[in-house]
C-alpha cells in the first residue's frame, strides 16, 4: 500500500471516529437536547462533608457524593420511585421479613472486581459492629434487620447479623419484624457495598483519592479539604454508557452570600437562595431562581413534661398558641422561599400521605385568632394575667426572624409575653435534650419517604421526643402502622390527636430554594428527600 | 542572648503545658459535646463511638493519654468530626495556606503602611500627610469581614477580574483578594503609629544635633531616625503576626481558602475537641516563638537594650 493511500485511509478513518464520537456526545439520547462539550456540573455545599466511607458519613452534603460514588442495592428515579441499583429485583417472604434481592452480574468496582453479595454483607456487618462505631449504626436498627441492635449494644458476635449471601449474587436479609418499607431503606448511603479488601489494606485511609476503589458512576479523584472534592467518571461502572456528566466539583462555601454572588459571576451551576432573597432572584431570573418542597419541617415544641411550665400542661393553651400563629405571614413575608405553611407535622410531600382536614385549615385566621382568644380566656389568662413563657432557638438570622414574628404575633393577639433566647447550636440541643425549656424550635428531615420518620418523633419513647410529649393512642397507633399494609389511616388519626393536642406547633415545611444555571438538565426537583444522583443529570448546550 | 533564647524557650513549655490543660477542660465544661447532634444518638451507638475515642476513660486520664501521644508520637489525635482525617492531617493541610496569605498580608500591611507614615511624617502637615492619614483611618475602618464582601462584589461580580474563592495551590489570582481584604486594617494602624512615632524622633535633640552639623536629611532619616521609629511598630508587629494567622477566620469564610482559621472555628462550635486542641497548642507556640523574635528584635532596634 502506498503512503497516499494509507494516509487518506487513516484521515478517513478518524473523521469518521470523531464524527462518531461528537455525535454521541452532541444530543442527549432520550430527549434529543443539544449538549455541551464540557459536561462538568460544580456546586456549592454549605460545609466540609464530614467522610466519603458509606457507613461513616453522617452530614446530608456527604451523602449526596457517596450516592454518586457508590451504588446499593436500590436507587431513586427523578420522582423518588424505586429503580434498580446494584439488585435487579427483589422477592419478600410470605411472612414478609425476609427479602431476598438478586444482583446484576455486571456491577464492577472501580478497580475492575465484580460486585458481590458478600460486599453488602461485609459492609452492613461492618455499619453494626462496636468496632467501627459508625453514627450511623441505628439506621440498621431501624431497618429492622435481625439482631442488629444487639450486636450494636456489644451483646451478640456481628456475624449474627440477619443479612447472608446465598451465592455472588444473591442476597439475602432477615427482618425482626415486617417492615413494609423496608426496600426504601436500602437507598441510604449506610447500605451501600465496601470494599473489603481495600479497607482492610489502607485502614482509615481508605477514602482518600489515591486509594478509594468504589462501585458508583463516578470515582473520587481529588479532595482538598474545605475547598473542593472532584468526582469523575467511573469507566468500570455497569452503566457508564448512559452516564453524561464527566465531572462533578462540590466547593466548600460557608458564606451563603458569597456563593449566590460567586453563582452570578458565573463560577457555578448550583447554589443555596439566601432566606428572604428567592422573589427578588425569581423575578431577575425566573429561569434559574426555583423553589420545591422538601421533605422536611419546622415546628417548635412544648415542653409538656414536669420540668416545663404548668400551663403548657393544658392542651387548649397549647391549642391557642397554634391557632394565632399566622403561618402565611412567616412563609409569604419571613421565608419567602415558597415554603407551604404547616398545619400538620408530616409534610405533604410524603409519599402515600394525604393531609388530613384538621379543624384549623377549614377556619379563616380571623377565626382561629378569636377561637385562640376564648381558650386562653377559659383558662384563665387574659390582660391582668398574662400567659408567660420563655422560647429557645439556635442562633441563626432566619431562626430569629421567625421566632421574632411569633412573639410579635402572640404578644398582639393574645398578650402573652415572651422572652426570646438565643443559644450556640450545641448548648441549644444539650438544654432541649435536658427539658430545660418552655417551648423550643425543632426541624426535622425524613430519613425516608415515608410518614413514620416524623410521626415517630412524637412517641412517648422516642429518643427525638424533646417536649416528652405521651398518649398512649398515638404510641398504639405508631406501632400498629409499622406492619400495617394500609397504614394511612393510622398516620391520619395521628395527625388529628396531634391538631386536637397541640404538643408542637407546626410553622412550615421546608422547600428546597436554589439557584440552578438553566444549564443544568434533569434536576430532581420532585424528589423530595432530595436524593440527587448525578449520572442522571446533564449540561445543555449554550 | 543565646542563653537568654534557651531560658525563653524553656519557660515556653511550662506556658503551652498549661494552655493545654487550661483548654482541655474549659473545652469539658462547655455545654454539649463532638457527638451532640439533632438526632441524638441512641445510647449503644454513642457508647460504641465514646469508647472508640477514649472519651469514656476520666478527664484526667484522656488528658494524659492525649499529652503522651503528643510527646512520644507527636500524634494530636484523630478529628470527631471529619473521620477521614485525623488532627495532624488538618493541620498539615490548612497551616500552609494560612501561612502564606498570612505572611504575604503581613508583609503587605508592613511595608506599605511603614512607607506610608514615614512619607507623612517627613512631609508633615503637607497634602502626603493629609493623603496617608486619611487612607490610614480608611484602611482602619475597614476590618476584613467588610473588606470580603467588598472586594469579592468588585473584583469578581462587576469587574470579572479575579476568581470569587478557592485557593488551587495558591496561585497568584487566588492570593490577591485575601491578602488585601486581611492586609488592610493592619496597615492602616501602622502607617499611623509610624507617622507618630516618626514625628515624635524628628522633634527629638539628638535630630536636632544630626541636622546641626550639616547632615543631609536622607542620612537624619534613614541613618538616625528610623530605627527609634520603627520601634513601637515592631512591638505592635509582633501580635499582628499572630493576629494574620489567627485571626484569618474571615478570609477563610469568605474567600474559602482552606486556611486553619476556619478549623479552628469550626472545631469549637463542632466540639472537635482534637482538632481545637491541636490549633490552640500551634497558636499558642507561635505566640511564644513570635513574643522571642519580637523581644530580640528590640535589642537590634535599640542599642539600650540588652539581653
Amino acid at each position: 500500500m502506498n503512503k497516499t493511500i494509507k494516509t487518506t485511509l487513516a484521515g478517513l478513518l478518524s473523521s469518521t471516529l470523531i464524527a462518531g464520537a461528537a455525535f454521541a456526545a452532541d444530543t442527549h439520547p432520550k430527549t434529543g437536547e443539544a449538549l455541551a462539550d464540557d459536561q462538568t456540573f460544580i456546586y456549592r455545599v454549605l460545609d466540609e462533608h464530614t467522610s466519603v466511607d458509606p457507613q461513616v458519613v453522617e452530614d446530608t452534603d456527604g451523602a449526596d457524593i457517596v450516592r454518586d460514588l457508590f451504588e446499593g442495592l436500590m436507587n431513586q428515579d427523578e420522582d423518588g420511585n424505586l429503580v434498580p441499583g446494584v439488585a435487579t429485583g427483589y422477592t419478600v417472604s410470605d411472612t414478609k421479613d425476609v427479602y431476598t434481592f438478586t444482583l446484576r452480574d455486571n456491577a464492577k468496582w472501580s478497580n475492575g472486581d465484580p460486585v458481590t453479595a458478600g460486599d453488602f454483607v461485609y459492609a452492613w456487618k461492618r455499619a453494626v459492629d462496636p468496632a467501627l462505631s459508625s453514627p450511623y449504626a441505628w439506621f440498621m436498627e431501624l431497618m429492622s434487620i435481625e439482631n442488629a441492635a444487639t450486636i450494636i449494644a456489644g451483646n451478640a458476635p456481628v456475624d449474627d447479623l440477619g443479612v447472608k449471601a446465598i451465592d455472588d449474587h444473591t442476597l439475602e436479609v432477615r427482618l425482626s419484624a415486617p417492615l413494609p418499607y423496608f426496600p426504601q431503606m436500602t437507598t441510604h448511603a449506610t447500605t451501600f457495598p465496601a470494599p473489603q479488601k481495600v479497607i482492610e489494606e489502607f485502614g482509615d485511609a481508605w477514602t482518600k483519592p489515591e486509594n478509594i476503589v468504589s462501585n458508583g458512576a463516578y470515582v473520587l479523584t481529588e479532595h482538598l479539604p474545605q475547598e473542593r472534592s472532584v468526582r469523575e467518571r467511573n469507566e468500570m461502572y455497569w452503566d457508564n454508557d448512559n452516564t453524561i456528566l464527566d465531572k462533578v466539583v462540590a466547593l466548600v462555601i460557608n458564606d451563603e452570600n458569597v456563593a449566590l454572588t460567586r453563582y452570578l459571576a458565573g463560577e457555578l451551576d448550583r447554589t443555596d437562595i439566601p432566606a428572604g432573597q428567592f422573589p427578588r432572584l425569581k423575578q431577575e431570573r425566573p429561569e434559574e431562581a426555583i423553589s420545591y418542597p422538601r421533605l422536611c419541617n419546622y415546628y417548635y415544641t412544648f415542653n409538656v413534661s414536669d420540668s416545663g411550665p404548668e400551663a403548657f400542661k393544658d392542651p387548649n393553651i397549647r391549642q391557642a398558641l397554634s391557632l394565632a400563629v399566622d403561618r402565611d405571614i412567616i412563609t409569604e413575608k419571613v421565608m419567602a422561599g415558597g415554603q407551604p405553611p404547616a398545619y400538620t407535622f408530616a409534610p405533604e410531600a410524603t409519599a402515600g400521605f394525604t393531609v388530613p382536614e384538621v379543624e384549623m385549615t377549614s377556619m379563616s385566621q380571623a377565626e382561629r385568632d378569636e377561637l385562640a382568644k376564648e381558650l386562653l380566656a377559659e383558662a384563665g389568662y387574659g390582660p391582668d394575667n398574662p400567659l408567660s413563657f420563655e422560647m429557645v432557638y439556635n442562633t441563626s438570622e432566619g431562626h430569629k426572624k421567625v421566632a421574632v414574628a411569633l412573639s410579635q404575633m402572640w404578644k398582639q393577639k393574645l398578650g402573652v409575653q415572651v422572652e426570646l433566647a438565643n443559644m450556640e447550636w450545641k448548648v441549644f440541643l444539650e438544654e432541649r435534650g435536658n427539658q430545660n425549656f418552655d417551648l423550643a424550635r425543632g426541624a426535622w428531615c425524613g430519613d425516608y419517604n415515608e410518614a413514620s420518620t416524623f410521626l415517630d418523633l412524637l412517641q412517648s419513647d422516642s429518643g427525638y421526643n424533646d417536649g416528652k410529649y405521651n398518649n398512649a393512642r398515638v404510641d398504639e397507633l405508631l406501632a400498629e402502622a409499622k406492619t400495617s399494609d394500609d397504614p394511612a389511616p393510622l398516620y391520619t388519626e395521628v395527625e388529628r390527636i396531634i391538631a386536637q393536642e397541640t404538643p408542637v406547633i407546626p410553622i412550615y415545611h421546608y422547600a428546597g430554594v436554589f439557584m440552578i444555571d438553566s444549564d443544568l438538565g434533569n434536576w430532581p426537583v420532585n424528589n423530595v428527600e432530595q436524593n440527587w444522583y448525578s449520572k442522571n443529570l446533564y449540561k445543555l448546550a449554550e | 542572648m543565646l542563653a537568654y533564647s534557651l531560658r525563653r524557650l524553656l519557660v515556653a513549655i511550662p506556658t503551652i503545658l498549661l494552655l493545654i490543660v487550661a483548654c482541655f477542660f474549659l473545652m469539658h465544661v462547655a455545654p454539649g459535646g463532638p457527638f451532640t447532634s439533632e438526632r441524638p444518638l441512641p445510647p449503644a451507638v454513642l457508647a460504641n463511638i465514646e469508647a472508640r475515642y477514649g472519651l469514656d476513660q476520666p478527664l484526667w486520664k484522656q488528658l494524659w493519654d492525649y499529652l503522651y501521644n503528643i510527646v512520644v508520637h507527636f500524634d494530636f489525635g484523630p478529628s470527631f468530626k471529619f473521620k477521614d482525617r485525623d488532627v495532624n492531617d488538618i493541620i498539615a493541610q490548612g497551616f500552609p495556606i494560612s501561612l502564606t496569605y498570612g505572611s504575604l498580608s503581613f508583609l503587605v500591611a508592613t511595608v506599605v503602611g511603614v512607607s506610608l507614615g514615614i512619607a507623612a511624617a517627613i512631609k508633615h502637615n503637607s497634602w502626603i500627610d493629609y493623603f496617608a492619614v486619611g487612607l490610614g483611618i480608611a484602611a482602619q475602618a475597614l476590618p476584613n469581614f467588610i473588606m470580603g464582601p467588598i472586594l469579592i462584589l468588585t473584583f469578581t461580580l462587576w469587574l470579572g477580574w479575579l476568581p470569587g474563592g478557592g485557593w488551587n495551590g495558591g496561585q497568584w489570582q487566588y492570593l490577591i483578594m485575601p491578602v488585601i481584604a486581611l492586609a488592610t486594617s493592619y496597615m492602616g494602624s501602622i502607617a499611623r503609629i509610624t507617622r507618630s512615632s516618626m514625628l515624635e524622633v524628628l522633634n527629638s535633640n539628638f535630630i536636632r544635633t544630626a541636622r546641626a552639623k550639616g547632615l543631609p536629611t536622607r542620612t537624619v532619616i534613614w541613618r538616625h531616625a528610623l530605627k527609634p521609629t520603627l520601634l513601637p511598630v515592631v512591638s505592635y508587629l509582633g501580635p499582628v503576626f499572630v493576629y494574620v494567622l489567627t485571626g484569618s477566620v474571615f478570609v477563610d469564610i469568605y474567600f474559602s481558602t482552606g486556611g486553619l482559621g476556619q478549623a479552628y472555628v469550626g472545631s469549637a462550635l463542632s466540639r472537635d475537641y482534637a482538632v481545637l486542641l491541636g490549633v490552640t497548642i500551634l497558636y499558642g507556640a507561635l505566640t511564644v516563638v513570635v513574643n522571642l523574635l519580637t523581644d530580640l528584635a528590640y535589642a537590634w532596634f535599640d542599642p539600650k537594650i540588652r539581653y
